[in-house]
């Protein structure tokens, strides 16, 4: 694994910036400088300072402080749509490729074609907007959204590996159904699904940050870079900072998940090493 | 080619129906009383029926979706519960803003990407092919909503140059259509650039230089016109796609398009307006996946027989 980070320069940046995003995600109440929700009028619009280097937004709340809670935001929402959307998706679309026949047809044409009809955000939309705000209902719709990749990557990758001859040889020992899934199927597909998680995480923070920009996000007072974006749209002339800071922390951000998914993409697929 | 078209067409069938089911049933999502949510709270009682009933809401569920699609059928969206407007017709006077942005973006990420694809693919592993493979995932790392205001921070309040928001000139569609642009801009690329590699290493192109012909000209007229093929599928699936995340670039720009529509139901609580938005969107999405298919068993014919 050292090698493989040795190898690609961007990969290893990634991680240390995601490394550095857990640690502030995990860190952020107690390490923010100022309560992000204390308004401080007098202070309003603000340009960055000693006292305050991202400046104050519309309501004199201290930017950096937000940006950090903001991390935590984003991390809890991307890292809980992967965890759902992978364990529902890679069940299912395994599942289905498993067993073949009518659960395969259902899966493939209700769950995958179903979903996949929708351009993503606009579904997103489409549900957070009918469902109503709320981090809990935000988190539901992107699983949902997200599921459809993973069911169609783990459907495709059990497919090819219910053939081999490690799965054929299990059988033959009278290892059951299910455990022949768990135990033999499913691990051998897990790389690709890491590969969809990286990607994925980078696709979830995006998501959300783009429906707290329509205002259908998390709900205030609680920071996220998407509102944050859409606050500072009305201050572009007074106040530019409001929408550089939040939009360097969520590029940096999904930049380093594409790094290190990119990276192991090409690791895995030797055809696109190749070129 | 006709019985592809009809095996084609057949199969959008099942989908078309699954995504106006699921707009359908999307008012029935609504925690409590869509009614009650969209008068919001302290509506009087006798106003809430008289909407419940005025949208049909208070029929059996398959009546509901009967008088739907039959009114889909001929075209009819509902009415627009806050202004009273016809839905097709509110969303017939927004589309074309929004088609024109699209046919821009699409316009200006084809001016960047098969250049910038064509010379990462020929300088592979050098340092033009590492920056643009940079350049790439910056791109698809940067969502519209924060490229937007920087351009508007650069272009229209830095430099002058470009009018912050609304539709009018050529002027007016730079900033938005850029915005849109960058990550198609980026995908494209990469799907040139590995078209390319692809191409550059088949027989064809050897007898191209063994014949003595400029490297240039078995490049562009040999390798490009293959390469490009694989980039219609991509370019495709992205322009519906692009639709959906038009809704973001609208807002910010204030391009008074289907995106805007959409964002202005949203606001205002206007099921049937916003039922109307995404259905039309979706439906297109769907029509210019088909169109893509078609026009690529056009230019190559093997697709047919898959």
């Amino acid at each position: 694994m050292s090698s493989f980070f040795r190898r690609n320069k961007l990969a290893a940046l990634g991680l240390l910036i995601i490394a550095f995003l857990t640690f502030v995600a995990l860190l952020a109440p107690w390490i923010v400088p100022y309560d992000p929700s204390v308004q401080n009028l007098p202070t309003r619009l603000e340009g960055p300072s000693w006292d305050h280097p991202f400046g104050n937004d519309e309501l004199g709340r201290d930017i950096l402080s937000r940006v950090l809670l903001g991390t935590r935001v984003s991390m809890r929402v991307g890292a809980m749509v992967v965890l759902l959307s992978g364990i529902m998706g890679v069940l299912l679309g395994g599942f289905a490729g498993y067993a073949g026949g009518k659960a395969d047809t259902f899966v493939t044409v209700i769950v995958i074609n179903s979903l996949m009809a929708f351009p993503g955000i606009l579904l997103a939309i489409a549900l957070v907007a009918f469902l109503g705000p709320g981090i809990d209902r935000l988190i539901f719709a992107l699983s949902v959204i997200g599921l459809a990749g993973y069911a169609r990557l783990a459907r495709g990758q059990v497919l090819k590996v219910k053939t081999m001859e490690f799965v054929e040889a299990a059988r033959a020992l009278g290892a059951s159904g299910p455990r022949v899934f768990f135990l033999h199927v499913l691990p051998s597909i897990i790389q690709p699904i890491l590969v969809q998680a990286s990607i994925g995480m980078a696709a979830a923070i995006l998501m959300e940050a783009s429906l707290s920009f329509l205002g259908l996000g998390i709900a205030p007072p609680t920071p996220s870079w998407g509102a944050m974006l859409n606050d500072g749209r009305s201050h572009l002339f007074d106040a530019p900072h409001m929408v550089v800071f939040p939009s360097v922390a969520l590029v940096l951000t999904v930049l380093s998940f594409n790094f290190l998914g990119d990276a192991f993409r090409d690791w895995l697929d030797p055809k696109s090493l190749k070129s | 080619m006709a019985a592809f078209l009809v095996r084609r067409l057949l199969l959008t069938l099942p989908v078309v129906w699954i995504v106006v089911t699921l707009v359908f049933a999307l008012i029935h999502l609504v925690p409590g009383d869509p009614i009650a949510q969209m008068l919001g709270e302290g509506a009087p009682a006798p106003e809430i029926q008289r909407l419940r009933h005025e949208l049909g809401l208070d029929q059996p569920l398959l009546a509901q979706y009967k008088t739907y699609v039959a009114g889909l059928v001929k075209g009819d969206l509902g009415v627009s519960f806050r202004n009273q407007q016809s839905v097709s017709k509110a969303i017939a006077e927004r589309f074309p803003a929004t088609i024109e942005l699209t046919i821009a973006a699409i316009v200006v990420s084809l001016i960047f990407a098969v250049p910038a694809g064509v010379v990462a693919a020929v300088r592979r592993g050098r340092l033009a092919d590492k920056a643009i493979g940079v350049f790439s995932l910056f791109g698809v790392s940067m969502p519209n909503f924060a490229i937007g205001p920087l351009l508007i921070l650069l272009f229209s309040i830095a430099l002058g140059l470009l009018p912050v928001s609304g539709r009018g000139g050529i002027s007016h569609l730079l900033l938005p259509a850029g915005t849109m642009a960058l990550g198609l801009a980026a995908i494209t690329t990469r799907m040139v650039r590995s078209s390319m590699l692809e191409e550059l290493q088949q027989d064809y192109m050897r007898t191209a230089r063994a014949k003595g012909l400029p490297e240039r000209t078995a490049l562009f007229k040999h390798a490009l016109r293959n390469g490009l093929l694989p980039v219609v599928t991509i370019l495709g699936l992205q322009a519906g796609a692009l639709l959906a995340g038009a809704i973001i670039t609208e807002t910010i720009f204030a391009w008074p398009g289907l995106g805007r529509l959409t964002v202005q139901a949203i606001n205002a609580r206007d099921y049937p307006l916003l039922q109307g938005c995404i259905l039309t969107i979706s439906l297109t999405y769907i029509a210019i996946n088909l169109l893509t298919d078609v026009v690529y068993s056009v230019i190559d014919p093997r697709i047919r027989y898959e």
